[in-house]
């Protein structure tokens, strides 16, 4: 069981929105940037990974039943991202880092038997 | 373009524009809704959320203007999507996933992927689609209620 709460924490991950629903549960996760990908192949329950900061991605969260979204590369999410964000309940955290470092941390803390 | 035979059982027809990015999703989310309150089941849901998603966008994305139309029989739920725009010359073509006519705007957005039609194509237990070049497309997708496992291939 890990909570957005915890990865945010392990993740030193700055939560732009939504910290009400950061007690959610995630249960896998998704990255990609082609939001038809995503779509079709993320899961509900899902901590998505993406570089894409406009308020499509919230659209594709909200639709997919996504725990939640990080922003990597620092990326600043439009102003209209987190109002969208805001009124579907999806928390977007945002970190300094690739995405490819964040997948790997997510992927160790997700799955610690994986190594 | 009239629709055969289960008119009677439309549960919601919504409007969509152009280059209408910023409300990409709306109608998907409220079709969503629509079905969860008919208590129809999360798997089914789930894939007519991606079919809806995939319209809408390709509306958006493509048309002057368009129309999403879903449906509830008793044993299926059909989605419609018409739209009036350019149409489509080699419908076989468009099919294939990677290929796209998206131009740069949209590709930025992280759509025109070439995997709009393939998803709902894949997501649904029957895929109709036509389009008169100059025109307009128009896509009707059939999923089953019973008897069909999520993500079987039915094409």
């Amino acid at each position: 069981m890990m909570t957005l709460e915890t990865i945010a924490e392990k993740l030193s991950l700055k939560c732009k929105c939504c910290w009400e629903n950061l007690n959610r549960e995630v249960t896998g996760g998704y990255a990609g940037d082609l939001l038809s990908d995503v779509m079709a192949n993320s899961e509900g329950g899902d901590i998505w990974v993406t570089r894409q900061v406009h308020q499509n991605i919230v659209a594709v969260a909200a639709l997919k039943e996504h725990a939640g979204i990080i922003i990597v590369q620092g990326a600043t999410p439009e102003q209209d991202t987190i109002d969208k964000a805001q009124k579907e309940g999806i928390p977007i955290l945002i970190s300094a880092l690739s995405e490819f470092e964040v997948v790997g941390r997510l992927h160790r803390l997700l799955y610690p038997e994986q190594g | 373009m009239p629709s055969e035979g289960y008119e009677e059982y439309l549960e919601g027809i919504y409007e969509i524009f152009g280059r209408d990015f910023v409300d990409a999703g709306i109608v998907s989310s409220q079709i969503k809704n629509g079905l969860k309150s008919r208590g129809i089941t999360e798997s089914i849901i789930r894939r007519v959320a991606v079919i809806t998603f995939e319209a809408e966008v390709n509306i958006i994305s493509y048309a002057r203007q368009g129309t999403i139309s879903y449906y509830v029989l008793p044993d299926s739920i059909i989605i419609e999507a018409i739209d009036v725009g350019p149409g489509i010359n080699d419908i076989e073509l468009a099919l294939q996933e990677g290929y796209s006519t998206a131009d740069e705007t949209i590709r930025e957005m992280g759509f025109g992927a070439g995997m709009g039609l393939s998803n709902i194509k894949k997501s649904s237990d029957a895929f109709e689609m036509s389009s008169v070049p100059g025109e307009g497309t128009r896509v009707k997708s059939t999923i089953w209620l019973k008897g069909k496992q999520q993500g079987e291939d039915v094409t």
